[in-house]
């Protein structure tokens, strides 16, 4: 297969230690198992992309990933610990936008990404906290309009600022799902870029599920394909093939390249919504 | 029971009221147009009430404030309409005013014993009058003929509107049409049971259909049914009851039949019910 | 008692305050305008206005079915707000803010259900010439200085709840998904909120009337969030309105002896428009003066 399995090194240096280890691990919802015996290694600081169709359980690894699901069989670890929500990871979930009866401003937003489950009245005194408010609205660019309603902002704008909110407590893994599910091309290109540059900075592993992989081509280390029930990980190269995709659809499938280097994948069945079903691999 | 007056006159009244309102629910529900029902209920209130005060008919304003608020609605459109906060303080304050008439008939010559406020918000179906009964059954029951005529384009319409448009159907004015007849039967059925339980025969009969069937003619007939049945089971219940108010119990009668509805094994539909914008957050595998 | 209204706007003001169920009204007033405004701006930014609209209703079969039983009326506002909060909390999970069609189909069966049994108790308890103007649209005078301290008990219930909880219900109220995954326990503070809200709205109805509870519980939230769009400012600027609205409608009511009710939804209204309109204005303002930057760098 092709999931390149890396030694796991017991030196516990957290440098050395991968972002996220998935061995033999299998998914269910609600009895039925959505996917089977992924193993996959993923390093900190690599930016990989989570691709497959609708409905295959790529939110399923997110929701593995933060603890909010456990396996049914099989074994996790992230950051080197137990998955579970902590500092040390950053989540933006899937959302439609903020519509324009939602009149809070993207400042705001952004903060309560800090301590926003806090209970008790917010002191007005902590100005800590307004320089790290300030700090991720500038990484993201956001400057311009955080201080608008978020709702009168565009879909890119918006999608920065729920970025800025992510990266606020400084977290080492970043898992996005579908962040440029509603934004028009050029948005999707630059928010890629955007993505890539802060991990790069901070030196951040980060995990976006996509729709679409070609924004992401140009900086992907890794993707991790979830199709027919089964989890492949490896280099977009290696992954995103007619052979693999075929074998992991059990249909045929084509991989294009076009002359400027984008990818097309022709062939994709529509994508029903329980694919364990036509599953016979085990 | 028939023997009494008040009681053969209330149904006579009542009963093109309750066809009509059955109806016209079923394509109310069916258009996501029960706001208009309910603005149209605070509406007939105060239109009422402003009839009163001036030293009028009711019947004169509570007809004109609902055919001008229906065309008003009509005209605005469904965006309009969709800001619930908006409407929502619009609509108290439409109630406010009608207080304010509510004062001023009260303290002006006319004013009675404050029996008006009952009357106009929880209807008089017993108390009508010869004159009151045959006039309510002859509009009534022309809204009926109307809402005959034009149930199927209106299906059409209301299920389809780019075909139904492309075909030559003349949607604007069937929409305003229709929410004119609503209009009229909402002003009719506040006389029956007021302008706070108006949609009790206009809308929940027709939620109950919706409920159980989703073949549109087959719905159609059964809010009418329903309705029908509300109403004379109602007036039979507040007959053999006399504590309890007809208006009352005609609701009664409608809400126990939307509870069976709800309560009773559904039929499988063929579309399912939406949940909503497709946003699937956690999506099943 | 009725006055003429001299044109010494402090004179009237001190005029206000010289019988007890005055004092008793503002007071009253008071209190509910501050809870209904904060706990508005909560129902305005999580688009629960239905809830808002079902549980006001219930207000009613709670009130005259309290005289009906004999009980204090105020119980029976409580009481029934309260038991139809949870059963909306329960009944809410399925979808309900999703399909609007239905709910308002639901929305308007519970009004009317509860408008006729209100309508029922009323009847069967004999009282609804003299009650029902009163229970339905408001009216400041037979406030006892009990119903006072109550509606204090519950005003300060209230706040500490939005002071403990208010920060976690906002940013649930904003995004649900990341808030759970941050571990905000998200179902109880909905629930919670849906109780605090029947408190809310059973107070507000106590002085509005059943039926105009809108007028203190939304419409200031509502122009407050058209003015500003900050988090304490607007709670704040929605408090502000509240007051405003409820002092000047119980005066003006006061004076003319007209319904208090009248007042009170004029003055929210009218508020409200204004926001509105300065929203509007705003807007224009800032997109005309993007356009002449526009043109300045084209030209």
């Amino acid at each position: 297969m092709l999931a390149p399995e890396d030694e796991e090194t017991e030196a516990s240096s957290s440098t050395a230690q991968p972002a996220i280890e998935l061995r033999g691990v299998t998914v269910a919802r609600a009895g039925r198992p959505v996917w089977r015996g992924a193993n996959v290694t993923i390093e900190q600081g690599e930016f990989v992309a989570v691709l497959g169709p609708n409905g295959s359980g790529k939110s399923t690894l997110l929701d593995l990933l933060l603890g909010l699901l456990d396996p049914a069989e099989g074994s996790v670890s992230v950051l080197g610990g137990s998955p579970g929500r902590g500092e040390q990871i950053g989540y933006l979930p899937q959302r439609h936008a903020f519509d324009q009866t939602t009149r809070i401003r993207g400042v705001d937003i952004v903060r309560l990404g800090l301590d926003g489950t806090r209970f008790g009245l917010p002191l007005p005194w902590q100005n800590a906290h307004r320089k790290k408010v300030d700090g991720a609205i500038d990484v993201v660019g956001a400057s311009a309009y955080a201080r608008r309603p978020i709702g009168e902002c565009s879909g890119g704008e918006q999608q920065r600022l729920l970025i800025a909110r992510t990266l606020i407590g400084s977290p080492k893994l970043l898992l996005l799902d579908e962040p440029l599910d509603s934004l028009d091309l050029p948005n999707q290109s630059s928010v890629s870029a955007l993505v890539d540059r802060i991990r790069r900075e901070r030196h951040m592993t980060v995990l976006l599920v996509a729709h679409d992989v070609n924004p992401l081509l140009p900086y992907l280390d890794r993707v991790i394909y979830i199709a027919g029930g089964r989890v492949l990980a490896g280099r977009p190269e290696e992954v995103i093939t007619s052979e693999t995709l075929s074998d992991l659809y059990d249909s045929p499938i084509e991989v294009l390249h076009t002359s400027d280097g984008r990818l097309v994948v022709v062939g994709l069945p529509e994508a029903p919504a329980h694919h364990h079903d036509r599953h016979a691999h085990p | 029971m028939l023997a009494q007056d008040f009681i053969r006159l209330a149904l006579i009244a009542g009963t093109p009221i309750a066809v009509a309102g059955g109806a016209l629910g079923y394509f109310t529900v069916l258009r996501s147009q029960v706001f208009a029902g309910e603005t149209l209920s605070h509406v007939a209130f105060t239109g009422a009430l402003a009839a009163a005060a001036i030293g009028i008919d009711l019947r004169f304003g509570l007809f004109a404030a609902t055919i001008v608020a229906a065309l008003l609605l009509a005209a605005l459109g469904e965006k309009a309409m969709s800001n619930d906060v908006a409407i929502g303080t619009l609509l108290a304050w439409v109630l406010g005013l009608g207080a304010l008439f509510l004062d001023l008939f009260n303290r002006s010559a006319n004013g009675g014993n404050g029996a008006i406020a009952a009357r106009t918000l929880f209807g008089s179906i017993f108390g009508l009058s010869t004159s009151d009964a045959e006039l309510a059954a002859i509009i009534g029951g022309a809204v009926v003929v109307v809402l005959a005529l034009i149930a199927r384009p209106l299906l059409y319409a209301t299920i389809d509107p780019k075909v139904a448009a492309a075909s030559g159907l003349p949607i604007a004015a069937l929409s305003a049409g229709f929410l004119a007849l609503v209009a009229v039967d909402a002003a009719l059925t506040t006389q029956a049971i007021g302008a706070l339980l108006m949609l009790g025969l206009i809308a929940i009969p027709a939620g109950a259909a919706h409920r159980l069937t989703a073949n549109a003619y087959l719905a159609l007939a059964l809010s009418s049914l329903f309705a029908l049945a509300s109403l004379w089971l109602g007036v039979i219940l507040a007959y053999e009851i006399p504590s309890i108010p007809p208006s009352t119990a005609i609701i009664a009668v409608a809400a126990t039949i939307y509870v069976y509805a709800f309560v009773a094994p559904r039929r499988k539909h063929t579309i399912s019910a939406d949940d909503g914008s497709g946003v699937g957050i956690t999506q099943l595998g | 008692m009725n006055p003429a209204l001299p044109w010494n706007l402090v004179k009237d003001v001190q005029q206000l305050f010289v019988y007890p169920f005055m004092v008793n009204a503002i007071e009253a007033g008071t209190t509910v305008a501050l809870m209904a405004a904060v706990t508005g701006w909560f129902v305005v930014l999580r688009r629960q206005t239905f809830a808002a609209h079902s549980l006001s209703a219930m207000s009613f079969p709670g009130a005259s079915g309290a005289a009906l039983a004999g009980a204090p009326l105020p119980v029976g506002y409580f009481l029934a707000c309260v038991i139809a909060a949870g059963a909306i909390a329960t009944g809410s999970r399925t979808g309900n803010r999703r399909n609007p069609s239905q709910q308002s189909a639901v929305i308007g069966a519970v009004q009317v259900v509860g408008f006729a049994l209100g309508f029922l108790f009323l009847s069967l308890y004999g009282g609804v010439l003299e009650n029902l103007e009163s229970l339905l649209f408001g009216s400041f005078l037979g406030i006892t200085t009990g119903q006072v301290r109550e509606l204090l008990g519950v005003a300060f219930g209230t706040l500490v709840f939005f002071a403990i909880a208010g920060r976690p219900l906002l940013t649930v109220s904003l995004d649900e998904v990341d808030a759970r995954a941050r571990g905000a326990p998200v179902r109880m503070l909905e629930i919670a909120f849906l109780l605090v809200l029947g408190l809310a709205v059973a107070a507000t109805a106590q002085i509005t009337g059943v039926l105009l509870v809108f007028a203190l519980l939304v419409a200031p939230a509502a122009a407050a969030r058209e003015f500003t769009a900050r988090i304490g400012v607007g709670i704040a600027l929605s408090v502000v309105i509240g007051l405003l609205v409820t002092w000047v409608g119980l005066g003006l009511s006061y004076y003319t002896n007209y319904s208090v009710g009248f007042f009170v939804t004029s003055l929210a209204f009218g508020v409200y428009l204004v926001s509105r309109a300065s929203h509007v204005l705003a807007h224009r303002r800032e997109a005309l003066g993007r356009f002449e930057a526009v043109r300045a760098a084209v030209s």
